[in-house]
């Protein structure tokens, strides 16, 4: 039984494509399309990693990001950031609200992967 | 005494004198005689400097005593009186009293005439007597000009009088006879009073004309005079008389010439120098304007009349004495020098000497300031103003060192007059004989000024005629013919009249003759004087500005508070302190004192208030609250000095301008505040657009990366792994539909941006709407969803001239909306189409949910996605498109609430369907 990965991001393509690319790579992804109702699904099944879009129907990533740190259960839960709008203070407000690593759409997918497995590693 | 002029000692006098002093080897040096007189004038520089030192430094008490007041005074003792008293009374008598009556009788019975006088010459701050007459008239510039001329005609002579009493006593001295030139001794005597005085009365420009080192060295000048003339007198009557009583028995015995006494010409004398006393303008000087303090008026009262006493106490038995035991001829005018020199007493000849230096000295000086500022006051200053463009009294240093030169230069002028009359005249006996001349020249301001502080009806007009009647009469009937017969008036106009009119006679006006000239041009100068001064004043009206100074000036007792010290105390410090808090706010002002209170040696916030920190805490004031402001509230603080007509004018003038520079600050703060708002909402819609601009890249960019994500992660999943071939399928579908969607975003944002540049191209052609909304179902792809359409055709047979595939993109655009977004099981929609004046509007009208309330306004902006996701590929851009092409087109779309469903409305202007009316 692979690690857990719980992917947020509301574009069907986007998450075929990661869904693809680390489920060849042993990962269980478990993928999550609304803002509002994360924490609610959290809330029944921990993941070993989040993977969260910062722009999602609802609620914005950042606020998912500031509740999750915020809850004692989740404080170290290793989350990577994806952002399609690629500015740099969004990756220093995600690296202040206490992303582990941010990275900017269209990334490689050898990079995702790779930060996967170094993450789940352990 | 005009007519009994002092003569120069004759030679053979002179010689006899050299004799006697040769035999007893005592003859003093002239050269000793000279180091003493300059080492005396060092002495009173020393004095003087002290004095204002301390002045300065708050320090003065000792300055601003009544004694020193009174000892000022004592100016009205020239040289005249202290060398020609003694010769008067040898020639008249007793006559030489009427000289001392005058002014005793006035510090005794008209106190309160001077009184009067020093307290308007505080409130109003008077530098003079033109000052006083010109201020009191309405501040008449012309009326101060008569006055200085007048003042400068009748004081000229006295001046050239000093001169030569001082190079006549010098000659006493150099022994060297009639060879030596008198002149070129006088020339010397003049530029060092011009020197001292130009040193001492223009060192500092203070606004209240004082002069404290002056002051002082007067007052130690009448100190040695006074004890000149008694310790002379002491000599002659115990050291060469042998007592009071051979004194009084040889005055019995002496058969002086005219001994009797001439009831008229005694009560005109008198009342010749008690007037000249008030209308001089040296006295008017050390009597009003250097008055520290009114009360030193009462000291002064009996103090200088005591002082009179003792100065013409020995002047009878010198004159007795000197008539016998001098040789026949030899001048009494001189007997207080040559009596002790005669008896080898050197010493006390030397004293003498300095007495009458002194007398000599300080009149000049006294009398060169104060002509010196009416001069410069009254004709230059305002001949300089009107040269420089008359920008008017501007408080600038460069006017100041203006004043200062002004000054001086009149002071080296007025003593340059007084040498070149004394050169004119001769030095002689015309001379001599101006005294009283001088006396009764100085006399005629008196109508004016007296009628001035006690007579409300007193006009200005009436003071022009009763100074320039009187000025013309004194100029006719003794100044001009005082030069002597034939000197300026020729001969026959004195005997025959100007012309040969009898009754112009000098001395026999309007044909009275056969009095005494003196009498006679008194008489007539000041009467008609007088009466020209009543009967103008009563026949004109007095302006405003006259009438208000003419109250301050009449009514000053109820218009100024009992006028204290000039130099306040600490609570005049801490009034100052309370004043200026007010004016430069509590920090400015507490530092500024504490400065000067440590500037000054002292602790707190309390500095003496000297003159110099008076004079700065006014500029202080000055630079915020105006010049005048500024010294019409320290005057009132520091002097008790009633605030002037003038001031109050001036203060109103200078709020008159504050409050046109603050409104005007106003208008332009109001500007300002309005460019500043203006900036504001600029900046507010600069950062509105930059936070747009920022929001709207941030979206394109959102909408860009997200199709590329799907490519990239595809196309890298396609060369990377293995798949199988409905897998590759599959992603090579999503890379196209990427693609195209990226494609769409590209061309629906190149559309947006040629819109809203307002670069588009409208091709109009003709067509029919219903033609239009056919195309645009057919486009939108509703054949394939399971939308159904209803439309009414009959009423969608309007002709339109438009650009007809911009509409058609419109119409495409709502349709597709709403096969998207329609969220019934059986969505329908309805186009409704109807005719108006104004235009044709095409609703569009869906039986789902709507859009809600609040996303109703955003829909038509940017980015703004009617599911408010991105699922549908939709970037967000069709509605703010459509917008922009319906505002083109001239026409409108906006959201129809309240249907129902989803609705929007298109208007088509009439102008583009007229073709189908």
């Amino acid at each position: 039984m692979g690690k857990k990965v719980l992917l947020v991001e509301d574009e069907p393509n986007i998450i075929e494509a990661i869904s693809f690319i680390l489920s060849r790579d042993g990962f269980t992804v478990h993928t999550h399309e609304d803002g509002m109702t994360v924490m609610d699904k959290l809330n029944v099944q921990t993941p070993d990693m989040i993977i969260l879009d910062v722009m999602l129907p609802g609620r914005s990533g950042f606020d998912i990001l500031r509740d999750l740190r915020a809850d004692p259960r989740f404080e170290t839960l290793p989350v990577l950031m994806l952002t399609a709008r690629g500015q740099t203070h969004d990756r220093e407000l995600a690296l202040r609200l206490g992303a582990n690593h941010f990275m900017t759409k269209p990334f490689s997918n050898s990079d995702i992967r790779d930060h996967v497995r170094e993450t789940l590693a352990s | 005494m005009q007519s009994r002029p002092l003569r120069p000692i004759p030679g053979p006098v002179r010689g006899a004198i050299s004799d006697a002093a040769a035999a007893g080897q005592a003859m003093l040096s002239f050269n000793l005689l000279i180091a003493v007189s300059l080492t005396y004038v060092a002495f009173l520089f020393a004095v003087a400097f002290a004095a204002d030192r301390d002045a300065k430094r708050g320090r003065a008490g000792w300055v601003h005593s009544p004694l020193v007041y009174t000892l000022s005074l004592s100016i009205y003792c020239t040289a005249w009186t202290f060398y020609g008293a003694v010769g008067y009374a040898a020639r008249s008598g007793m006559e030489f009293v009427t000289i001392y009556l005058g002014p005793t009788l006035v510090m005794v019975g008209w106190w309160w005439v001077l009184r009067r006088l020093v307290r308007i010459g505080r409130a109003q701050r008077i530098t003079s007597i033109a000052d006083l007459i010109s201020s009191r008239f309405g501040k008449s510039r012309r009326l101060g000009v008569i006055v200085t001329l007048m003042a400068v005609a009748s004081g000229t002579p006295y001046i050239a009088l000093q001169l030569q009493s001082v190079t006549l006593s010098f000659g006493v001295f150099s022994g060297t006879g009639d060879d030596g030139d008198p002149y070129s001794m006088a020339v010397w005597v003049a530029v060092g009073l011009a020197i001292f005085t130009v040193l001492f009365g223009t060192r500092k420009l203070d606004a209240n004309e004082r002069h404290h080192g002056i002051v002082m060295a007067i007052a130690v000048e009448s100190v040695v005079k006074l004890l000149a003339l008694v310790a002379v007198g002491v000599f002659v009557v115990w050291g060469l008389a042998g007592g009071p009583a051979e004194v009084l028995d040889m005055i019995d015995d002496a058969t002086l010439p005219e001994w009797d006494l001439r009831p008229g010409r005694w009560a005109s004398l008198i009342f010749l120098s008690a007037a000249a006393f008030i209308c001089l303008p040296r006295m008017f000087q050390v009597l009003v304007v250097e008055n520290a303090d009114e009360r030193h008026l009462s000291v002064a009262s009996w103090a200088f009349p005591t002082y009179l006493f003792l100065m013409s106490l020995f002047v009878m038995p010198i004159a007795v004495v000197g008539l016998n035991l001098m040789p026949e001829g030899a001048n009494p005018d001189l007997f207080v020098l040559t009596l002790p020199l005669s008896q080898g007493q050197n010493g006390l000849a030397t004293l003498s000497f300095l007495g009458g230096f002194s007398s000599a000295t300080s009149m000049v000086i006294v009398a060169t300031i104060a002509l010196a500022t009416m001069v410069s006051n009254h004709i230059v200053m305002p001949l300089w103003l009107a040269a420089s463009g008359g920008e008017g009294p501007v408080r600038s240093g460069d006017v100041r060192s203006v004043i200062v030169l002004s000054r001086r230069l009149s002071i080296a002028g007025v003593l340059a007059l007084g040498y070149f009359y004394y050169r004119i005249s001769g030095g002689g006996s015309a001379l001599a004989a101006i005294g009283l001349v001088s006396f009764t020249g100085a006399v005629q301001v008196l109508p004016a000024l007296l009628g001035g502080i006690f007579w409300r009806g007193a006009t200005r007009r009436g003071a022009a005629a009763s100074l320039i009647v009187g000025f013309s009469l004194w100029v006719w009937t003794l100044f001009l013919p005082s030069f002597g017969m034939g000197a300026i008036l020729p001969e026959t106009v004195m005997q025959n009249g100007p012309f040969g009119i009898g009754w112009l006679r000098p001395e026999a006006l309007f044909g009275i003759a056969g009095l005494d000239p003196l009498l006679h041009g008194m008489m007539w100068s000041l009467a008609l004087n007088a009466a020209a001064f009543f009967v103008f004043s009563a026949t004109s009206f007095p302006t405003p500005m006259e009438r208000l100074q003419g109250a301050q000036f009449v009514d000053v007792y109820a218009h100024s508070a009992q006028s204290g010290a000039w130099l306040g105390s600490a609570a005049t410090a801490e009034d100052l302190l309370i004043m200026s808090q007010r004016i430069l706010g509590a920090t400015q002002a507490q530092a500024l004192f504490q400065a000067e209170a440590a500037a000054q040696g002292k602790g707190g916030y309390l500095p003496d208030v000297t003159q110099q920190f008076v004079q700065t805490l006014e500029r202080e004031l000055a630079g915020s609250v105006g010049a005048a402001t500024a010294h019409a509230m320290i005057g009132q603080l520091t002097q008790g000095a009633n605030v002037t007509v003038e001031d109050l004018m001036a203060v109103a003038d200078e709020a008159a301008q504050i409050l046109e520079y603050s409104n005007r600050l106003e208008a332009k703060s109001a500007e300002q505040a309005r460019t500043a708002r203006a900036l504001q909402d600029a900046n507010e819609k600069l950062t509105a657009l930059s936070v747009q601009k920022d929001a709207f890249l941030s979206q394109i960019s959102h909408e860009l990366r997200t199709p590329m994500t799907s490519i990239r992660s595809f196309s890298e999943i396609l060369r990377d792994e293995d798949m199988t071939a409905t897998e590759k399928a599959r992603y090579a579908g999503i890379i196209h539909a990427e693609a195209l969607r990226l494609t769409r975003l590209l061309d629906d944002l190149l559309d947006l941006a040629v819109l809203e540049n307002g670069q588009v191209q409208i091709y109009r052609q003709t067509g029919t709407l219903s033609d239009i909304l056919d195309r645009a179902v057919t486009a939108a792809g509703v054949p394939r969803t399971k939308l159904k359409i209803e439309r009414k055709r009959s009423r969608e047979d309007i002709v339109l001239t438009t650009d007809l595939d911009r509409l058609a993109q419109v119409f495409i655009n709502v349709i597709t909306n709403a096969a998207k977004y329609c969220d019934a099981p059986d969505p329908v929609l309805r186009i409704v189409v109807r005719q108006g004046g104004s235009g044709h509007t095409v609703d569009f009208i869906d039986n789902g949910s709507g859009i809600p309330v609040v996303k109703q306004a955003m829909i038509f902006e940017k980015f703004s996605r009617l599911g408010g996701e991105s699922r549908e590929g939709g970037a967000g851009l069709g509605l703010a498109i459509c917008r922009e092409i319906m505002e083109r087109l001239g026409g409108s779309i906006t959201y129809l609430p309240g249907q129902g469903g989803g609705g929007f409305r298109v208007v088509l202007p009439a102008s583009i369907a007229l073709a189908a009316q």
